[in-house]
Parts: structure tokens; C-alpha cells; sequence
């Protein structure tokens, strides 16, 4: 098994605010293999947005080279990343972004519309499929404000799977939930990164980065540290000993 | 993505905001609806005035006689008695482009039938006259040639004198007289109705040409020529034709002026048509500007629509939409909008065309093909005005689209 997923080799964004040049990412060098579980920290300004979004095929390199999946990133045309999010890649974010007035089953169902290759025989069937795997085989219909926050997030995180990514990529995905949720969703992620499932969290709070297996941390665009977790916590575990506590 | 989703995203996002899309579609409706209202009125009464006219006659040629002319003080046109049957027989033995030819002798008297009486015209014609003035037999039957040559005292009457004088009675077979001439009533003609001129057509009292010559009036001269050429075609040759058996009957020398005058329709029919094809250019211009405001109108909510949405259009982005599809989405549901629009204008147009037509008296005519380029006109305007705003929305950046609050 080809273990390397993302391949990022000496990779810098410079953005022009006027005469000033910015260097957001300086010389970044990463790669992940299938199966880890990432959690990318910085504070605010340190890049790790920017390294999200070009992981993401959100935004492009200014130099450097990334490959995705073997797939050389840089050079490809707004449509080709079209493709490449679309069929390589989920997107978890902290705001949700799901649409508005649309059924949680339609919102899963959107990134299959896009899919020029009908990969998935039965676009309605999988998505279904997708939301009882995060458990919303019940919410179908609901539309994103008559659900709370954590379901938000796992119609998200449905949406994200549906179309069988090579990795999935949350950004601050615990941004807006309580610690409960928060709990949830991690313990939603860890089950799905043990099935095998590639994870890039973006997140600025060490407590949740604790339960990824790999932490990477930025500061000023470059990278500071990249170190595996000794003793990851285990979100469902650690509910249930909320649970217990909430009891007593 | 599939066509049908695009459509049905597209019209959930109109129905969200019925209100606006409504505004939206007004000037577009309008637009619509007025040309599909002043086309309809336009044909319609250019229609109704070609029927006026060939209801005169199918290639009708009139000759009036001329002015008189008494030591340079003239007369108007019809004063001079310059007509006779000698023309008539002239015309009859010798045009080659006519198919019939008929006089005119017009007596204006009072008619009594009974307890009832009418003033009208009493006009002596030809057995023809019938065909060249299109004229119809309702009851009855006209008179022949025997009736004209024998000078027989009979009468066709019109709708209107028919029901004047015989209230509750069938004319036919009746008599009644004319300054003290007793007529049998052999026929009544069918209703014509009134002439684009605004005179009653069927207030007249049709009977033998020689009769009213030697009977009715001086037993000379008579009132007019009315001949049919034998086809539209040929009407400028037979009125050549006419003008020189005429001039030669009469006796004129070259470079003498005519002592009568001929017209014919195709002067009316072509000034009818100029002035309400001039009227239709220019109400339809007024539409078409209307049509314009409507687009930019749609441009301006759909620009309003992009910039509300950049979230979604980030989200459809991030996931893997490509920019086409994200104008496609924009076209076509501003396409929708200026079509529905164009629908809604139709349906009214026609209404208010019926509407309008029946109050004024005039025939609407739907044109199948002014209503397809309608359509396929809104569409175009749709897909013009939604350009833009649909490359503003394919051309935004994901990540900043994702930002957007």
C-alpha cells in the first residue's frame, strides 16, 4: 500500500497587500499516509488557514511543489481543482456551511451532483447511507435550522463522506459546539480514522488536538513542530465517563 | 450537474422570494404583454380593413366623371355629365382586361311600401355589378340581362331598407313605389354591414340599369363606372386600358385633360397598411424599450442574488462544483425568471388584446410566430442580462466565497 497521501515539498504562498508582501507559508515541507489522524495548530496568523486551504486545492502554491494522491496539484486550472475536491477530498468547517432551506438529505447529496464520472451508482441511496453511518438516518428531511448544532456538523461530516474521499479535511470543526459535541464529533472522527480514513484537523485549541494521533504546529508560516501523540485520547471513552459524571 | 436539477434549484430559488421575483418579472411582463397586445390589435385591425376593402369589390376600378371647367371656374370632381351608356357599351365591346363592367345611376327618392316609407339611393346597374361589388343575394334573385333590356320594373333591396320597410314581412314578391313608379321586390341582398367609411352599405335599393336611366332619371348620363379587372395583377394595365377606350369614346385630343377620373383600392389598402403599420413600429419600439428595462431589471436582482449567496456559492465551490455549473445555475434561473415573465406578459397580452378589441370593435389576431419569437426573444433576454451576474458568481474565489458574511 502506497502509504504517502499528501506530498508537500518546500511549499511558500506569498499574498501582495498593496506594495507589502506577505509570506504566509515559508518553505513548508509535510507528508501524510493513509490513516493518520493530523491535527494541524498555530495561533491566529501563524498559516495554518492557508496551509488548509492549498491541502484543500482551495488556493495554489506560490512555490513549491504539492501532490495529492500522486497527483501533481500545482498548475491545475479552476475546474481540475473543481474535479480534485470533488472526488479526492471532504470538507468539514467550523461555520457548517450547509445550505440554507435544504433538507439534510439534499445538503449530502450535493457534492454527487457535481460528480462528472457518476462514481456513485445511486447518489440518493448513498447519501441516505451516509447520514445513518453518523446517525441521522432519522433527521432525512430536517432542514439545517431545525437541527442543533452538533447534528449540523454531523450532516457535515455526512456530506464529506458521501463521496468517498481519500481524506477529509475539518477545518476548526469543534469551533462552534460545546465541549458534549465536541466530544461527538471527535468520537465520530476517531471511529471513521479507525476504519482507515485520512483526517486533517485544523484547530488553536491543544485539548481537542489531543485526540488526533500526529500533531503538526505552525508558527509565522513556518513549521515549528511535527511529532506523533503519545497517549491520544479516546472521545468515546471520555464521553462516557462524562456521561457517568453527569449521573453522579 | 443534470439539467433537471439546475431547473428545480433554480426555481426553488425564485418561489423563496415570491415577492421580488414578481417585481423582478414586472418589467418583463409588461414588455411582453404590450406587444403581444399591439401586434395582435395592429394585424387585427389591418385585417379588418382589408376586409373593408375588398368588401368593396374584388380589383375594383371606379371612373367619376370629371370637373367641369366653365371659363376656369371648375366644379368638383363629379359635376361634369360626361358619362354615358355609350361608354359602357364601348367598354364592353372592346376592354380586354376587364371582366365586367357595370354603370351606376343613383336617384336619391322616397320609397313607400304599404304604410311605410324611406328615403335612400335607388342605383340602376348592370347584372354584374353584384360580382364586382361582392354583393350577396340573401332572398330571392337578382335581375339578367332580359329585366336590364326591357327595362322591368323590378328591385333588390338592401338589408336595411328590407327591414325599414317590410317590419315583419317578406320583401320578396312585394311592391312598393318609387315617385309613383311601381317595383316588385325580387330579392334581398345579404347584410354587408358598414364600409371602412362609415356609411351603410346595405341602404340601397339595387334595380335594372335601364330602368332608373329612362324611368328614374334624365335617360342620359350616368353616375358611375364600376368595372373589376381580371386580376389584381392587371389592375395598372386595365386602368391604361380603361383610360384610353375612354379618352377615345370621348372623343379627346392628345394632351387634352381626362373629363374623368379612375380609382381604384390599392391606394386605401396601401395607405391603411403605412399608417397602421407606422403605428404598430412605433408602439412596439416603445415595448421593446420596456422588454430592455426589464432586463436590466433582472441583471440588477440577480447581481442582488449572487452577492446575498456567496456562501452557498462558496460552499458549491468547496465541494466540488465547477465554475460552469455555478453560471449555468445563474443563467438558467435568470433565463426562468425572464421566461416566466414572458409567459405571465402572453397571457395577459392576449387577454387584454381581447379585451381591448372587443371594446373598440376591432378583431385581435393571435400570430402563432409573434408569440414563439416572443418567447424565444425573453429567453434571449434572460440569458443577455444574466451573463454578467452569473460570471460575477462563476468567477468568485472558493475561500473568500467561504469567508463571506
Amino acid at each position: 500500500m502506497s502509504a504517502e497521501q499528501i506530498s508537500l515539498s518546500h511549499v511558500s504562498k506569498v499574498f501582495s497587500l498593496g506594495e507589502a508582501k506577505v509570506k504566509a507559508l515559508d518553505r513548508v515541507s509535510l507528508s501524510i499516509c493513509r490513516g493518520e489522524f493530523v491535527a494541524i495548530m498555530g495561533s491566529s496568523g501563524s498559516g495554518k488557514s492557508t496551509l488548509m486551504n492549498i491541502l484543500g486545492c482551495l488556493d495554489t502554491p506560490t512555490s513549491g511543489s504539492y501532490s495529492l494522491e500522486g497527483i501533481p496539484v500545482e498548475g491545475l486550472n479552476r475546474r481540475q481543482l473543481a474535479d480534485l475536491r470533488n472526488t479526492k477530498i471532504g470538507f468539514v468547517f467550523q461555520g457548517f456551511n450547509l445550505l440554507a432551506r435544504t433538507t439534510a438529505l439534499e445538503n449530502v447529496e450535493l457534492p454527487l451532483l457535481y460528480d462528472r464520472h457518476r462514481t456513485t451508482a445511486n447518489p440518493r441511496q448513498s447519501s441516505i447511507a451516509a447520514l445513518e453511518r453518523v446517525g441521522l438516518g432519522n433527521r432525512l428531511d430536517h432542514e439545517p435550522n431545525q437541527l442543533s448544532g452538533g447534528q449540523q456538523q454531523r450532516v457535515a461530516i455526512a456530506r464529506a463522506l458521501v463521496t468517498r474521499p481519500a481524506l477529509i479535511f475539518a477545518d476548526e470543526p469543534t469551533g462552534n459546539l460545546d465541549s458534549r459535541t465536541t466530544l461527538e464529533v471527535l468520537a465520530l472522527f476517531q471511529e471513521l480514522n479507525r476504519e482507515g480514513l485520512t483526517l486533517v484537523m485544523v484547530t488553536h485549541e491543544a485539548e481537542v488536538a489531543r485526540y488526533a494521533s500526529r500533531l503538526v504546529e505552525l508558527r509565522d508560516g513556518r513549521l515549528l513542530r511535527d511529532e506523533a501523540i503519545r497517549n491520544q485520547r479516546n472521545a468515546a471513552a471520555d464521553l462516557a465517563a462524562d456521561e457517568a459524571g453527569g449521573i453522579l | 450537474m443534470k439539467w433537471r436539477k439546475l431547473i428545480s434549484v433554480a426555481l426553488k430559488s425564485i418561489a423563496r422570494n415570491k415577492m421580488r421575483s414578481l417585481l423582478t418579472m414586472l418589467g418583463i411582463i409588461i414588455g411582453v404583454g404590450s406587444v403581444i397586445t399591439l401586434v395582435a390589435l395592429g394585424e387585427g385591425s389591418q385585417k379588418d380593413i382589408e376586409g373593408d376593402v375588398a368588401s368593396l369589390g374584388t380589383n375594383l376600378l371606379m371612373v367619376r366623371p370629371g370637373s367641369t371647367n366653365s371659363a376656369g371656374v371648375r366644379g368638383g370632381a363629379g359635376t361634369r355629365a360626361s358619362l354615358t351608356m355609350d361608354d359602357i357599351h364601348r367598354l364592353e365591346k372592346s376592354a380586354t382586361l376587364l371582366r365586367s363592367v357595370s354603370a351606376e345611376i343613383r336617384e336619391n327618392s322616397q320609397v313607400i311600401a304599404g304604410n311605410n316609407n324611406w328615403n335612400t339611393t335607388v342605383t340602376g346597374v348592370a347584372p354584374e355589378y353584384l360580382a364586382i361589388r361582392n354583393y350577396q343575394i340573401a332572398s330571392g334573385s337578382f335581375f339578367s340581362d332580359r329585366e336590364c333590356k326591357t327595362r322591368a320594373k323590378v328591385a333588390v333591396l338592401g338589408q336595411t331598407v328590407a327591414d325599414e320597410l317590410f317590419p315583419d314581412q317578406d320583401p320578396v314578391g312585394a311592391r312598393l313605389r318609387i315617385r309613383n313608379v311601381p317595383f316588385t321586390v325580387i330579392g334581398v341582398l345579404a347584410e354587408k354591414g358598414q364600409s371602412s367609411m362609415g356609411n351603410d352599405q346595405d341602404d340601397i335599393i339595387l334595380a335594372p340599369d335601364s330602368t332608373v336611366l329612362f324611368r328614374l332619371s334624365n335617360g342620359k348620363t350616368i353616375h358611375d363606372i364600376s368595372a373589376s379587372a381580371i386580376s389584381a395583377e392587371q389592375m395598372d394595365a386595365a386602368k391604361a386600358e380603361l383610360t384610353t377606350l375612354l379618352r377615345s369614346e370621348h372623343g379627346l385630343a392628345p394632351g387634352a385633360e381626362d373629363d374623368f377620373v379612375i380609382r381604384d383600392q390599392t391606394e386605401i389598402i396601401a395607405m391603411a397598411t403605412r399608417v397602421t403599420g407606422t403605428l404598430t413600429l412605433l408602439l412596439s419600439s416603445i415595448a421593446g424599450v420596456s422588454l430592455l428595462v426589464g432586463g436590466i431589471g433582472i441583471m440588477n436582482i440577480m447581481l442582488v442574488s449572487v452577492t446575498e449567496r456567496t456562501r452557498e456559492i462558496g460552499i458549491r465551490l468547496a465541494i466540488g462544483a465547477r465554475p460552469l455549473d455555478i453560471l449555468a445555475q445563474f443563467l438558467i434561473e435568470a433565463a426562468i425568471l425572464s421566461l416566466l415573465g414572458g409567459l405571465i406578459g402572453i397571457l395577459s397580452g392576449l387577454g387584454a388584446a381581447w379585451g381591448v378589441g372587443s371594446l373598440l370593435g376591432v378583431s385581435a389576431i393571435v400570430n402563432p410566430a409573434v408569440v414563439l419569437s416572443t418567447v424565444l426573444f425573453t429567453g434571449a433576454v434572460g440569458v443577455f442580462f444574466g451573463f454578467y451576474p452569473a460570471r460575477k458568481a462563476a468567477n468568485l474565489n472558493p475561500i473568500d466565497a467561504l469567508r463571506y458574511e
